[in-house]
């Protein structure tokens, strides 16, 4: 077990790698009363087109796949593992990203018997075809609540403008028709290829000791057996630098039209501190293009076009990056061609002041330490980075570096107005 | 369990209540005040707060204000309204980070106090009113405010079954205000209730993080100083038992519906018996482990959620799904029978296990942060009752089957909203 401690984070962390494979790692906080645990799997909905584990040849598996899979790993011969979590006082829950499929729980007590629940569930996969069958319907009904979601509906419209044929732009959950398509033998195929130790990290935070939780956790894994690890292979579509579709209108039940504009970033090659660099550039010139204290805020809010729903997101994860900016509109258009606007002349090197972007790093700086108050930011976020080859204690130390320079550097390289687009939702008219 | 206590402090016109710990990264201000819920005050208590941060004396508009935050590391500011049985409750957060944390700073706690002061105490005042300007695009972001709630499905329809259900009572009143109330607010009206609300509001102020007690009360008496009033006596609303169900049905142009169903109960908060309350709602509905869940979602395959939630200062407890339109007679039956096999005291040991378990893996985890320690307490401060969160603790590990069924039996159910799609599917 190896020991780090980020001095000025006041945090240590403990890691090991087990001889299965999985990635371990403990943060104590003292004086916390909840310990915070997750086990996620390297494997999202983008996964979709793979060579199974055993097989040769890939195998293309339908939409919303890695999230039906989630919700059946619940389900076990012998009931709902929902009902065992209770019983040891446990909140226990799952979701599933683009890019990852974790498995978690919270409790202030039985943390060890939680622990190995958790684990044990999620390494002993029990699928039947009239479980799955059933689970369709709670999942038509999931799908359905999002479909009527206005937030929901412009986020994902917009990414299906950005991208051509990558499969971030499907949607997470899948519709009601693809999912109709699985099988217990899907499921079975996905979990082979995606849930070997190797592929895995289990992350607990909380008032613990951490040599005995690695001992506990070590002790648990060598009892079980696990083929050897093939490495996974996964095949993902050529996507171009454009954006694939520049605008669509959404008809909803709303009162009040949605609007947001994303530009999408080409994919490099980064890892470590460059790759963390690059990110925290994006964020950065959100921060002082968009924020609330930028004058474009201002402007927008006092004219009216944008309202305190109003912001900005950068995703950055293995094979696609993008940003989304805006919010409710009474003139979606009328704020779609400012935001453009904006980050154009930020290209040429406009609004990115030394002034501004000392403010935005400092408040980001104060952000990642009030961040790291909640054990499920950490957990969830520390995974994340190890995922993609980067550690999150490293975030205040390295924004204290950060210079001006590499925004406007960022500015210039990356924005792009062939790879904008912009969605809107806007009321149906009623007869 | 960590538990850390409180210390008061009385100043003039507020209580002080200080938790002195170490486990943050950050240190938290939080402002609370309450008046009654009230037709003619609602929408401007919900303006309030988005006025007082658009200007300041020393930060003049809203943009120069997030700056100063900013510059304190990101200091975090928000204001809301929010209700609490049928009163109205305004919060002012103000969250900074530990100085100890940073190279080079020290004095971030205090600078923060002064922009909270300066929010509450020096507002941006042109002759005698907030500016004109400020209110006028405040007022604008008010209407659009409420008109999204239309927007959010889920959340329109609790709100709409509220409005049915308590008709005559003040706790129907939304408390992000009313869109018909907003035009006539103006920025001298407005400006004269912000100054009743300051000396005559019930207060309380907390301070949670790595400071020193004294030090701390303090301080906020220094740059909080609320005046000395009369506090109001709280008077006890008589709870009103519904003759027979209402039904209600709305449509609109979606895909899922949204079913909610009202109940009242006499049992609130300040009751003895409320920690029986919370287990029978959680062994109705609050978890994955509960009845509904079991029953609506993982047997029938009826809904993705299905649950039961309890406002336990109005003693209104509400059951919800989202369904297909289809299968809205089918839904209602097994959520009334649910209900019903409580009533009879058919709760397992299991159940009743699983649900303190959680029931007080709860409570111990919102001690684990600021906002959620603040909450805790603010139930005791609010209700006039003392039920330290040991004793709480222990009163929900009492609870017999027996007692959560007796507290089933006060439940009665009231209104059946449906918010249905246009097309049956």
């Amino acid at each position: 077990m190896e020991k780090t401690v980020f001095d000025q984070m006041n945090e240590t962390v403990y890691h090991e790698k087990l001889t299965n494979g999985l990635n371990v790692y403990i943060v104590p906080k003292k004086g916390f009363n909840k310990t915070y645990v997750t086990f996620t799997t390297n494997y999202g909905s983008i996964d979709n087109d793979f060579i199974p584990n055993g097989e040769k040849e890939f195998l293309h598996v339908p939409d919303g796949i890695a999230h039906f899979l989630e919700h059946k790993m619940f389900e076990k011969e012998d009931g709902d593992v929902f009902q065992k979590f209770s019983s040891q006082g446990a909140s226990a829950n799952a979701f599933t990203s683009f890019t990852r499929t974790a498995y978690l729980f919270s409790a202030t007590s039985n943390v060890k018997e939680n622990t190995e629940t958790l684990i044990d569930f999620v390494q002993a996969p029990y699928f039947t075809e009239q479980t799955v069958e059933k689970e369709k319907g709670i999942i038509g009904q999931e799908i359905r609540m999002y479909d009527d979601n206005p937030d929901w509906r412009v986020y994902f419209g917009l990414i299906e403008n950005l991208y051509k044929n990558h499969p971030v732009k499907i949607d997470i959950a899948g519709t009601v028709e693809s999912i109709a398509d699985i099988t217990k033998d899907h499921l079975y195929t996905c979990y082979k290829t995606f849930y070997h130790p190797v592929n895995m990290t289990l992350f607990i935070v909380g008032p613990v000791d951490p040599e005995e939780m690695m001992a506990f956790v070590r002790e648990n894994q060598d009892k079980k057996s696990f083929p050897d690890p093939i490495p996974v292979e996964r095949r993902f579509p050529e996507e171009q630098n454009e954006s694939a579709v520049k605008h669509r209108s959404i008809k909803m039940s709303v009162k009040t039209p949605k609007c947001e504009v994303g530009l999408k970033f080409p994919v490099l090659d980064l890892q470590g501190a460059e790759k963390l660099k690059y990110e925290f550039a994006a964020e950065l010139l959100l921060e002082i293009l968009f924020g609330k204290s930028a004058p474009f805020y201002e402007k927008a809010y006092n004219s009216g076009i944008i309202d305190e729903t109003f912001g900005f997101d950068y995703t950055g994860e293995r094979g696609f990056s993008f940003a989304i900016i805006g919010g409710d509109s009474e003139k979606p258009e009328k704020l779609s061609e400012q935001i453009k606007n904006q980050l154009l002349e930020a290209k040429k090197g406009k609004h990115i002041t030394e002034e501004a972007f000392e403010r935005a790093r400092k408040k980001k700086i104060g952000a990642a330490l009030r961040a790291l108050n909640s054990p499920e930011f950490i957990a969830n976020q520390f995974t994340r980075y190890q995922f993609n080859g980067l550690n999150l204690f490293e975030t205040v130390p390295l924004l204290e570096t950060l210079k001006v320079e590499d925004v406007i550097e960022f500015a210039q390289k990356q924005i792009d107005e062939n790879s904008f687009s912009s969605c809107f939702v806007e009321p149906k008219e009623t007869a | 369990m960590e538990t850390t206590s409180e210390q008061t402090f009385r100043a003039p016109g507020c209580n002080i209540h200080v938790i002195e710990t170490g486990k943050y990264k950050t240190n938290t201000i939080i402002v609370k005040m309450r008046a009654p819920l009230e037709k003619e005050t609602v929408t401007m208590r919900a303006l309030l707060p988005h006025v007082l941060q658009s200007g300041t004396e020393n930060a003049p508009s809203a943009a120069a204000f997030r700056s100063a935050l900013d510059e304190l590391y990101g200091a975090v500011f928000f204001a809301d309204s929010a209700k609490k049985g049928n009163e109205h409750v305004l919060t002012f957060t103000m969250e900074t980070a530990n100085a100890k944390f940073l190279h080079g700073e020290s004095d971030l706690f205090d600078r923060a106090l002064v922009l909270l002061s300066d929010v509450l105490f020096r507002p941006r005042i042109t002759e005698g009113a907030f500016p004109e300007k400020i209110v006028k695009q405040e007022k604008r972001s008010l209407q659009q405010r409420i008109r999204s709630i239309y927007d959010d499905k889920t959340r329109y329809a609790s709100m709409k079954l509220v409005e049915e259900m308590y008709q005559g009572d003040t706790y129907a009143l939304p408390a992000g205000g009313l869109l018909e109330e907003v035009e006539p607010i103006n920025s001298k009206s407005l400006y004269a209730y912000y100054q009743k609300t300051l000396s005559t509001d019930t207060i309380d102020v907390f301070v949670i993080g790595d400071v020193k007690a004294n030090e701390a009360a303090e301080k906020i008496k220094v740059h909080l100083p609320f005046k000395e009033r009369e506090l109001p006596v709280k008077t006890k609303s008589e709870a009103v038992l519904p003759k027979e169900v209402k039904e209600v049905r709305e449509t609109q142009d979606i895909n899922q519906g949204k079913l909610n169903i009202g109940c009242r109960t006499t049992i609130t908060y300040a009751d003895p018996a409320f920690p029986s309350m919370q287990v029978l709602n959680g062994v109705l509905g609050a978890f994955a482990h509960s009845k509904l869940f079991m029953n609506v979602r993982e047997k029938e395959s009826l809904a993705y959620y299905a649950a039961s939630r309890l406002d336990s200062h109005k003693g209104f407890l509400m059951m919800l799904a989202g369904i297909d339109q289809k299968n809205y007679d089918k839904t209602v039956q097994i959520m009334n029978e649910q209900l019903e096999e409580v009533k009879q005291g058919k709760i397992s040991e299991l159940e009743l296990k699983q649900t303190k378990a959680l029931l007080k893996n709860q409570l111990k985890e919102s001690a684990d942060t600021a906002r959620g320690m603040v909450e805790v307490l603010y139930h005791n401060i609010s209700s006039g009752v003392n039920r330290p969160i040991e004793q709480w603790l222990n009163e929900i590990d009492s609870v017999t089957k027996e007692e959560a069924a007796e507290a089933a039996k006060t439940i009665v159910v009231d209104t059946v909203y449906f918010l249905a799609g246009k097309e049956e599917a």
